[in-house]
């Protein structure tokens, strides 16, 4: 386990929400998501904007600035640690 | 895992949500920075109240899941200051525009600053009057374009942390709705800290303001914001005044500490009264 701890680079890996409908096409969240996870949708939601989809999923650290950045309440993100995920894996073998 | 939920939501009225606010509008982030300062404080939803006065800020008020007041245009402060006297024990903050808090509300603000009521306020600086359609307000930058200023206005912009500062605040921040992460600290630390709190909060309205002087949408304002803010903490708040388009100085200008006016009605009646004053500041409910 301590190895496995050791060679892993991160110790957590992002998650992040999108409520689509809620959202309002600003773009804030995907022009300051510090590591471009987002990008624009290439289809509109029911009120006619465009939301923010995942691009690039393995780029996200899970900081939560694209929710703190959302105006409208649509879009957070949470760190999951890999560390725990691990151990308990070690756990159940 | 099961799908986490949004951390703000449990201080929101999310039943009322989408909000009324425009695309790109940064009054939301605003309400976003405070839910997550109260979410980080850990405070009680019953230990605290949120005023507001009229306008689109003013709104802010029917989307917190919180104690709140729409009150009448300009007077937020006085209400808050009520609520204050009554309820020692609730924070009360004051969330509203410019237009409302400086201009209507403007004797309200000084004087709540020089007695040092015990209100936080948070003012949301969008350079005009947004909802009655853009007339220009006590902030609006020399040569912006405003349905009142068709060739631009002439007048002097107040600068707002000067005018905190000067009438006596004890704490006076400026940050934008691009700086989430400080606002929502400010926020946190006024509300943590006794007496008259004020943090000016430049914000985007693209429908009104960027729209009438052709500065694009909400984006176009977050990355002006971003590209020509300068954080100088403990500045001279005198040098921090706006032009349009220009640097926008930004921080934690001002953080001292003088007797609230609850304490200092206490100390003064109590001193001349003695064990026939029941102090104020200190009993709170009980009282
Ligand atoms: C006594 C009174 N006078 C005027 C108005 C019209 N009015 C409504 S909102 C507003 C200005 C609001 O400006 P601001 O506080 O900057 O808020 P914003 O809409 O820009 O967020 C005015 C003048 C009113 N509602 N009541
Ligand atoms: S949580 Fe952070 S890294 Fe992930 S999408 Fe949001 S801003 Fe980007
Ligand atoms: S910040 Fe919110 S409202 Fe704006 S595009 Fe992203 S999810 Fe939509
Ligand atoms: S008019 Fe301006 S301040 Fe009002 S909701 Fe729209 S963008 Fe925001």
């Amino acid at each position: 386990m301590a190895a496995s701890k050791k060679n892993s680079k991160r110790k957590f890996r992002g998650e992040v929400y999108i409520d689509q409908e809620r959202c309002k096409g600003c773009g804030f969240c995907i022009e300051f998501c510090p590591t471009h996870v987002l990008a624009l949708a290439d289809s509109f939601n029911q009120k006619g904007y465009y939301p923010p989809v995942i691009a690039d999923i393995e780029a996200c650290t899970g900081c939560d600035l694209c929710g703190m950045y959302c105006p409208d309440f649509a879009i957070y993100g949470v760190k999951i640690r890999l560390d725990v995920v691990q151990e308990e894996a070690n756990h159940e073998c | 895992m099961s799908k986490a939920t949004n951390p703000v939501e449990s201080y929101l009225r999310m039943d009322r949500m989408p909000s009324i606010w425009c695309p790109g509008c940064g009054i939301g982030i605003v309400v976003n920075c405070f839910a997550r300062a109260l979410q980080q404080m850990g405070v009680d939803h019953d230990e605290l109240a949120v005023v507001s006065g009229i306008g689109c800020t003013g709104r802010i008020a029917g989307y917190v899941d919180i104690d709140s007041f729409h009150t009448t245009h300009g007077r937020p402060i006085p209400f808050a200051t009520g609520l204050k006297v009554a309820r020692p024990d609730l924070k009360v903050i004051v969330m509203s525009g410019e237009g409302d808090l400086v201009s209507i509300g403007g004797n309200h603000l000084i004087h709540a600053a020089r007695r040092n009521s015990d209100v936080k306020v948070i003012c949301v600086n969008n350079f005009t009057y947004a909802m009655t359609g853009g007339q220009a307000g006590p902030t609006a930058p020399r040569h912006s374009i405003a349905t009142t200023a068709p060739y631009g206005s002439f007048d002097k912009p107040f600068n707002l942390p000067f005018l905190a500062d000067s009438t006596g605040a004890v704490y006076v921040a400026r940050w934008t709705t691009y700086h989430v992460r400080q606002l929502t600290r400010s926020m946190a630390e006024a509300m943590s800290k006794p007496g008259f709190c004020f943090i000016e909060v430049i914000s985007p309205c693209p429908t009104i303001f960027s729209r009438r002087n052709r500065l694009g949408d909400g984006l176009d304002a977050m990355r002006y914001y971003k590209n020509s803010s300068k954080v100088v903490n403990g500045a001279n708040t005198r040098m921090v005044g706006l032009d349009l388009n220009g640097p926008i100085i930004v921080g934690k200008f001002i953080d001292r500490d003088r007797p609230t006016l609850l304490e200092a009605m206490d100390e003064e009646i109590g001193s001349k009264l003695g064990k026939r004053y029941v102090p104020y500041a200190t009993t709170g409910v009980q009282r």
